[in-house]
């Protein structure tokens, strides 16, 4: 019975079948994607961001290793995103945005040492903490949303650990744009913030993964 | 050049029938899933013992084989990316049934829902299957996959959004507008 119903299933999906165009493979895809990323993020950075400011403050090599690391965690877990959203690739794509991830965390980490405790000043420290957190999470959404657009193509079949690696690249390229914007080291409240609004950032993609079904 | 071993040459069929299907050949696309659905199968009854339940999980491959026949990519071998589809369904399908296996009790006299025998035959299932089919296919693709995976599947208005794409709104929007333009088409068909 069981079994003259799954013939008459492969009838139904054989009568009035479409014509598709394979999908191109994922890095080809995810490169495309992050081009365009780039010309974008370009276009605010070139216009907005103080570049005499950024380059004082990477003249410091724990400073380039962050940006370096932060930059690798985004472009990774991106790659990563488009591998995992199809059915026949690896599922260990999702640990390789994990290395540069604690690369980034310890030199962040080794940041908030070298400057003592790292509360910073008092004052408005806290408010400047802030102001990254919403800059992570404001940048890292429309990205979010071109690259769940372009995703969601594949239908994944593991919507969650694809949607956690995208956000988590979208919120590490957010972060890496921030340097550009941050004039201050890196203290533990900014640290914890910046984690904070990545983890954020990821929830709320783990809240969204219906979108790429 | 050695020649080819049989799972070679069956890989090598079933790439070329797939590509045939992506390019839009119905026949070939046919002749595909009549082919893979033993080996569909056999893979399934790792996740099911239950051969029921083994065989929802091989109509559920074949559907999300339907859905996603972009994703193969002609340069890669077939087997891996049908094998990949096969295995997330069946796990899918265990934990699906762990979950109603926590909340829900088995009553083997339930089966038995009427006193009359004729009612409980399966064959009035099938009839309706056959004369369902051409009116599914009437309605607007979201109304049918709405409609499938809610009231023929048995799937939940969520596990159907989370399928589908479609927000879970939408799911019951869709399902309620395809039980309504159904009652219309049964009607229609009754009349002529």
């Amino acid at each position: 019975m069981k079994q003259q119903s799954t013939e008459q299933l492969i009838d139904s999906l054989a009568r009035g079948l479409a014509p598709v165009r394979p999908l191109r493979p994922p890095a080809v895809r995810a490169l495309w994607w992050l081009a365009a990323a780039t010309m974008l993020i370009g276009a605010v950075v070139l216009r907005w961001a103080n570049l005499a400011a950024f380059a004082a403050r990477f003249s410091e090599p724990r400073m380039v290793l962050e940006g370096v690391a932060t930059l690798l965690t985004g472009l990774t877990a991106i790659i990563a995103a488009f591998h995992l959203s199809l059915p026949d690739r690896s599922s260990l794509w999702r640990y390789a945005p994990l290395p540069p991830l604690a690369l980034w965390i310890a030199t962040s980490g080794l940041g908030c040492l070298e400057h003592g405790v790292g509360l910073g000043p008092a004052g408005d420290r806290l408010g400047e903490s802030g102001r990254c957190f919403m800059f992570i999470v404001v940048v890292s959404v429309p990205l979010a949303l071109v690259l769940y657009a372009v995703l969601r193509r594949a239908r994944p079949l593991d919507p969650l650990a694809v949607a956690l690696t995208a956000a988590l690249g979208v919120a590490a390229l957010a972060a890496f744009v921030l340097q550009f914007f941050h004039h201050f080291e890196t203290t533990v409240i900014d640290l914890a913030l910046h984690l904070a609004a990545v983890g954020a950032v990821m929830g709320l993609a783990g809240m969204s993964r219906r979108a790429l079904a | 050049m050695a020649p080819l071993s049989r799972s070679e040459q069956q890989e090598a069929a079933w790439a070329l029938l797939m590509r045939a299907a992506q390019a839009g050949d119905a026949r070939c696309y046919e002749q595909l899933l009549r082919a893979v659905t033993p080996f569909v199968r056999n893979l399934t009854r790792r996740y099911c013992r239950d051969q029921d339940l083994a065989e929802d999980v091989v109509q559920d491959v074949l559907l999300t084989v339907h859905r996603i026949r972009h994703t193969w990519d002609p340069q890669r071998p077939f087997s891996p990316w049908l094998a990949s589809i096969a295995a997330r369904r069946g796990i899918d399908r265990i934990r699906r049934a762990s979950r109603i296996a926590r909340h829900e009790v088995s009553d083997e006299l339930a089966v038995e829902t009427f006193a009359t025998p004729a009612t409980n035959n399966d064959s009035g299932a099938l009839q309706a299957i056959e004369t369902i089919e051409p009116l599914l296919a009437a309605l607007p693709e979201r109304q049918r996959l709405a409609l499938e995976a809610v009231k023929i599947r048995g799937l939940s208005v969520a596990q159907a959004a989370g399928e589908s794409g479609q927000s879970v709104a939408a799911v019951k929007v869709n399902v309620h507008r395809a039980v309504k333009a159904l009652r219309k088409l049964v009607g229609a068909a009754d009349g002529q």
